[in-house]
């Protein structure tokens, strides 16, 4: 067996039948759809989906990106470790420049905080066995796919120096608030491939049940989020019945990843948890079960926070933005005083920050003006 | 955040694997998987491999969509099932 049947779902001839297809879909009313994952905004960025949609269909980016909704005390408390002598942070690239209230973990490292960025929480306990001499904390951030592999790794046993900043939250509860209130018009929801391989169609079968709202789960090329996009307004027009369907099935099946549920189900129990700019929603992050709790760092080390935490600085969208509810070309700072390279606010930092990923896929004509 | 990235074993032993994808080389962990095996081709997230792709499925979902390509403009939906 070759790879090639991945590469033909990258033939630029199919998504285009389909994309042809789409486009000639007349709408009645209009429709917004939403996505809850910061690949499939890069995804629809880089393929320029959202130009041959059908007039009158809105394809918002929910809270799909772990950093933006990781809430300014979590990073405070990791530039606060950072300030220890005897500490080491470990993180992902992509929370290193997100700014906290007061400072970032880029910031610390500059003034002499050993700060490193890592792949994977492997690297983190490898640097951790290495050098017994200091504490090592890494910065537990992500959601349900991210969740499984930190479990992994800590039920591996690490070494007694090792610790987590926990800050990992899941999908489920963040689309129930959405729906119960905060999601404005949203009728329909393209959701996250890769939380889908843990969770599996099982763990959304509430939108149906619940709701009667409509989610297909999409894989991240072209196609596929333009084959979720046609079966989404094939059930909201109510030529399918609603239902959540897997569109994935090349990674994603039924129940799950039994396997990774189980890992993160030892390690972790959920509990109300606070999203940036969002405020807290119930049962949606994970926290360490008692018999983890020495390796939270907070509690090791004491951290505290002395300034009360800004999740969003004045002028920033992000709260709207990850709600869906403002595009974030509708923020003044977008492009001028928020870039890539000077973020003001967490979406423009992050990789998968919608800011971020709509400034790197802006249309030519709107000038750079970085 | 969640970027899995598809790659073939080539190496195996015990819950330790050698995967490989367009030239690169990685060292990944099977603790979340079962019954991977030689040449699998698995999801890779943060250096554990997290589902494995399933060929057969692949292959009938491309046949799905060729469908919809070769029934041109008429904008037929394919069958699906949940
Ligand atoms: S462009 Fe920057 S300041 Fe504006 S909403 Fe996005 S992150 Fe916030």
């Amino acid at each position: 067996m070759t790879d090639s049947f991945l590469e033909e779902f990258k033939d630029p001839k199919l998504a285009k039948r389909l994309a042809e297809s789409i486009s000639a879909i007349t709408l009645d009313r209009p429709v917004t759809v939403m996505h809850v994952c910061g690949t499939h905004e890069h995804a629809i960025g880089r393929a320029g989906i959202r130009a041959v949609l059908p007039k009158g269909l809105r394809l918002v980016a929910g809270p799909g990106c772990p950093v933006c909704v990781c809430p300014a005390r979590d990073i405070d408390l990791a530039v606060a470790a950072a300030r220890i002598d005897d500490v080491t942070v470990t993180t992902f690239g992509d929370m290193f420049r997100v700014p906290s209230t007061t400072s970032s973990l880029e910031e610390e490292k500059a003034s002499g905080g050993d700060v490193r960025v890592v792949y994977s929480p492997l690297d983190a306990v490898e640097f951790a066995r290495k050098h017994p001499e200091r504490r090592v904390i890494f910065i537990a951030v992500g959601f349900e796919t991210t969740a499984a592999p930190i479990a992994a790794s800590l039920l591996a046993g690490p070494p007694e120096n090792f610790f987590i900043l926990p800050s990992l939250r899941i999908i489920p509860p963040a689309l129930t608030f959405l729906l119960e209130g905060g999601a404005g018009p949203v009728e329909g929801f393209i959701l996250p491939g890769h939380v889908s391989t843990v969770i599996g169609v099982d763990g959304y079968r509430f939108l149906d049940e619940i709701f009667h709202v409509p989610g297909v789960i999409a894989g991240f090329e072209p196609v596929d989020v333009l084959r979720a996009v046609r079966e989404l307004l094939a059930q909201i027009g109510g030529e399918k019945k609603s239902s959540v369907v897997n569109l994935y099935r090349r990674v994603v099946n039924e129940e799950g990843n039994r396997k990774a549920q189980d890992a993160i189900a030892k390690v972790f129990r959920v509990d109300d948890v606070e999203w940036r700019g969002i405020g807290t929603i119930p049962n949606s992050g994970l926290v360490l079960r008692s018999e983890f709790e020495r390796i939270d760092a907070v509690k090791h080390l004491g951290l505290t926070v002395d300034t009360e935490p800004v999740d969003i600085r004045p002028g920033c969208l992000c709260h709207k933005v990850i709600l869906g509810e403002s595009e974030p070309e509708e923020c003044k700072l977008f492009g001028e005083a928020c870039t890539p390279r000077r973020p003001h606010g967490p979406c423009m930092v992050s990789s998968e920050g919608t800011c971020r990923a709509r400034y790197q896929y802006r249309p030519v004509n709107q000038k750079p003006r970085e | 955040m969640c970027l899995g990235i598809p790659m073939k074993i080539v190496e195996m032993d015990g819950q330790e694997a050698v995967a490989i994808a367009g030239g690169i080389r990685k060292r990944i962990r099977l603790d979340l998987l079962d019954g991977v095996q030689m040449g699998d081709f698995v999801l890779i997230h943060t250096g554990y491999a997290i589902e494995k792709l399933d060929a057969e499925e692949a292959r009938e979902t491309l046949e799905l969509i060729k469908q919809v390509y070769r029934a041109g403009m008429t904008g037929e939906t394919e069958e699906t099932t949940s």
